[in-house]
């Protein structure tokens, strides 16, 4: 499993895509801190980016690498290794890569110039975003044969998670106003790895009392230790189930 | 003599496409069996279900007495040439035989093809510069490295030079002596002839025959295997 992980980093690292995905949130990261002499509003500005563009490149990279990739899976069947050794294996290695670029273009940037509890959590809900991302790309990967279709539904679940989930949210509210959803709300939060990263990342900001009566309840319930504990647990969550079903898929697929 | 492979009412559908329709056969050390048949007629589901990349909807595969489904230790004995082969992008051919030693924790044994290949002088060369034919060669070289009982070669002929396809049959011949067995799938009629000591004959998922080379020649009087097996699928008996 390790072995196999090794080798893909040793492979993705080589690649120009990574380097570039590096240098673009070096680039994002360092011209926002500099621009701007406050620290929280470099903060804001750098998550608001980072929500965008991480599940963006995590879900459409790991999907890429995997099917073109899918030979030399098919190659490592043939080998007296077993296949969750070979998916855990490819997990391990994408994510490590993915995981560098994160922490080269995003973590060593704010702990060099907003090291603070807020810089902390961006640092820990984007590398789980990027996790889970890559979990989601798995389970893309796996459940389709054909890499137009795969990189079409990873496309798809980001669109969704980025811009549809809020709509429908919205939509939900505006239907069921009457009734108090504040509960409901923190429930569908957590349905959306996405959400779950800004809430936890914005409630660390002091904006969250621009955010109403809701916005009230999610500082006392994710603003609280049960509450960021909560939305951890559940970006795990974000990055096992995926993964989980990807590995069963994998174990019936065909070659 | 020996069984080695055992195979035992395997059935395989694809969707709605039967591809594998109750196929049962054995296979035993010393010997080359060509796997011929039209496009299409489940030559390479069968090698792949060996293998362990298709899994079986019903039926099962013996190796060495034992069931392959949910194993993967045998697959340290068998030595396969994918049809095309394909590497990651960014590593050397040097890289990518000291992965697989890696993965599979065996030392490279035989180095024939490596050598008649001249594949040494290349390790530096990355997989994505590499030309088909050369893919094709370390394909091969990776087949017979680990010196493994069975060798499963999946057209193997398919682009390389003659000169090369040449090499490669003299390697399947000298292994045979040494009584491995060698699956080989092929198009290519006259290489069979040349190499092969049984055939199997597969039609729409089905064992059309199964027979030695020898028997099949002697049956139909004919000196060639391509014309003997133009007699025996014309005539409507079989």
């Amino acid at each position: 499993m390790l072995k196999i992980a090794k080798y893909i980093i040793l492979d993705i690292v080589r690649s120009k895509v990574l380097l570039a995905y590096t240098l673009l949130l070096l680039a994002i990261s360092l011209t926002i801190f500099m621009s701007d002499a406050d620290v929280t509003k470099g903060l804001v500005s750098i998550t608001t980016v980072i929500l965008i563009i991480v599940p963006l490149v995590s879900i459409v990279y790991a999907t890429t690498y995997y099917f073109n990739a899918a030979e030399f899976t098919e190659m490592l069947v043939s080998q007296p290794i077993s296949r969750r050794a070979i998916l855990l294996g490819k997990f391990i290695g994408i994510s490590s890569s993915i995981l560098l670029a994160f922490i080269i273009g995003v973590c060593i940037p704010v702990a060099l110039f907003a090291f603070s509890l807020t810089g902390i959590t961006l640092m820990v809900s984007g590398c789980l975003l990027t996790l889970s991302f890559i979990s989601l790309a798995f389970l893309t990967s796996t459940i389709t044969r054909d890499k137009a279709k795969g990189i079409g539904l990873a496309l798809m679940l980001w669109f969704y998670f980025s811009i549809i989930f809020d709509g429908l949210v919205l939509l939900f509210l505006t239907l069921f106003a009457d009734y108090p959803l504040e509960k409901v709300m923190i429930v569908l939060t957590a349905l959306n790895p996405i959400d779950l990263a800004r809430i936890l990342i914005l409630l660390q900001l002091d904006i969250s009392a621009l955010m109403g009566y809701t916005g009230a309840l999610y500082q006392q319930f994710f603003g609280s230790g049960i509450g960021i504990v909560f939305s951890l647990l559940m970006q795990l969550v974000w990055t096992l189930v995926p993964l989980l079903f990807a590995l069963k898929i994998f174990k019936k697929k065909d070659l | 003599m020996e069984k080695i492979i055992a195979v035992d009412g395997l059935k395989k559908s694809f969707g709605r496409l039967e591809v594998l329709k109750n196929v049962s056969c054995d296979f035993a050390r010393g010997g080359v069996v060509s796997i011929l048949g039209p496009n299409a007629s489940g030559k390479t589901t069968l090698i792949k279900s060996i293998l362990g990349m298709v899994i079986p909807d019903s039926g099962n595969i013996l190796f060495k007495g034992n069931s392959i489904l949910n194993t993967f230790d045998y697959k340290k004995h068998i030595g396969y040439m994918p049809q095309i082969g394909h590497y990651p992008d960014n590593m050397k051919i040097g890289q990518l035989f000291k992965m697989v030693m890696d993965i599979r924790e065996q030392d490279a044994v035989d180095t024939d093809l490596l050598k008649a290949y001249q594949l040494e002088s290349m390790y530096q060369k990355t997989m994505r510069t590499l030309s088909g034919g050369t893919l094709q060669k370390v394909s091969a070289a990776l087949a017979f490295m680990f010196d493994p009982d069975v060798l499963i070669l999946d057209e193997p002929s398919a682009g390389l030079d003659p000169l090369a396809a040449e090499a490669l049959k003299e390697k399947i011949l000298e292994e045979k002596s040494k009584g491995k067995l060698v699956l080989v799938t092929s198009h290519i009629l006259s290489e069979a002839d040349e190499i092969s000591d049984q055939i199997l004959y597969l039609f729409e998922g089905q064992i059309k025959f199964y027979k030695t080379l020898a028997d099949l020649k002697q049956e139909t009087g004919e000196q060639k295997l391509s014309r003997a097996l133009t007699k025996i699928l014309s005539t409507p008996s079989c």
